[in-house]
């Protein structure tokens, strides 16, 4: 269950962040993930909502996902493609020799609070 | 509402903590190896072999990482190796904080190499570095050679890749240039050893590499 590693790696990043700030209620954290991970976005969201309860500054914590788009690079024709539609070979050319460019990305973009706490 | 920007990835204190042990492992002049694989492809197997062969020039330790049983570590201790248990309670992976209890739980002064035996799995072993200086993965002739095309991640990151259970060869329709061209296009740098762990064949290669590695790992130390 790789979700749940990742939750409790947010879980200490959201905190973390709170005492820093001295927040006492985070309302929601909004996580990016590349179309490409291996993470599957309602797993994680419900390992999230099982584990936000063991801290109190995430008690109701609303998590928020946004997907950053995969994009791979033919180093053949310098081209510039979409990763889940193509996979490694190039639409342009048939060239195999391709790499990732972005879209495997896994990060904590922000956290919203309340401005009264 | 106020909104605080973090823009961080989510792996960055793993991966503080991972360069942390390899500096430690670095500045004792030892190493340590991560061995990733399927399930039952045979990691423990392997370990126990080449325990054997490193007998009396090499002090070898295991972590034996498991969602939850001990047989793997009674094992590797039956076989002269210096092993500990990990639990990874129901985690998929090791990362670089259990590694640290693990060591700090086994102690390393009276080990040269010490090799994770990760749990497992080809996926997420990949996407979490453990501190580890090399990355090993065993592929399995039962397990066929499209492996490295469908979870290329786990080759990507290994500096070494055993081909394990060739005695088995004949059994199965595995094509092992087909496996090394695949392997290679996930990393075009990767060692490949063809061995059987079962019937001891073809492991001076493997042997030779750990040998020079460590070599140089205490060179660096005594520069
Ligand atoms: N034929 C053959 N069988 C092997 C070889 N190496 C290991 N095996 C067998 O494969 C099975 C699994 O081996 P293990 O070493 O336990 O594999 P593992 O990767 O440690 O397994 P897990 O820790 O459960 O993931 C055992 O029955 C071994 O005897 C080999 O080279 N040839
Ligand atoms: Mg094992
Ligand atoms: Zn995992
Ligand atoms: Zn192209």
């Amino acid at each position: 269950m790789h979700e749940l590693g990742v939750t409790f790696y947010i879980l200490k990043d959201v905190k973390k962040v709170a005492e820093e700030n001295d927040v006492k209620k985070v309302n929601y954290v909004t996580v990016e993930i590349g179309e490409v991970s291996t993470v599957i976005h309602d797993q994680l969201i419900d390992c999230w909502n099982w584990a936000r309860k063991k801290e109190e500054v995430t008690k109701e914590t609303e998590m928020r996902i946004e997907t950053l788009e995969a994009v791979t690079y033919c180093e053949d024709c310098k081209g510039e493609y979409r990763t889940v539609e193509y996979g490694k070979t190039c639409p342009y050319c048939g060239s195999e020799h391709t790499y990732l460019l972005r879209g495997n990305e896994f990060n904590i973009k922000e956290i919203g609070v309340d401005d009264d706490t | 509402m106020t909104i605080l920007e973090l823009k961080q990835g989510i792996f960055k204190e793993n991966e503080v903590t991972a360069d942390g042990i390899r500096e430690e492992f670095k500045a004792k002049g030892k190493l340590m190896i991560n061995v990733m694989s399927s399930p039952g492809s045979g990691k423990t197997t392997t370990l126990v072999r080449t325990i054997e062969h490193l007998k009396g020039i090499v002090r070898v330790g295991v972590m034996e990482c498991d969602i939850d049983a001990s047989v793997d570590a009674e094992t590797i201790e039956a076989n002269g190796g210096k092993a500990i248990q990990l639990h990874t309670g129901g985690m998929c992976h090791m990362d670089a904080a259990m590694t640290k209890q693990g060591l700090d739980a086994m102690g390393i002064e009276d080990v040269d190499i010490c090799f994770i035996e990760n749990v497992g799995n080809l996926v997420c072993p990949a996407e979490f570095d453990t501190g580890a200086a090399i990355n090993v993965t065993i592929l399995s002739v039962p397990e066929g050679d499209d492996k490295p095309a469908k979870y290329p991640l786990v080759y990507e990151v290994s500096e070494v890749v055993l081909i394990n259970k060739m005695d088995a060869i004949e059994i199965f329709d595995f094509d092992v240039e087909l496996a090394k061209k695949r392997i290679l296009a996930c990393n075009p740098n990767a060692k490949i050893f063809c061995i059987s762990s079962k019937k001891d064949e073809g492991f001076e290669p493997w042997i030779e590499f750990l040998k020079s590695r460590l070599k140089e790992a205490e060179a660096i130390q005594h520069e």
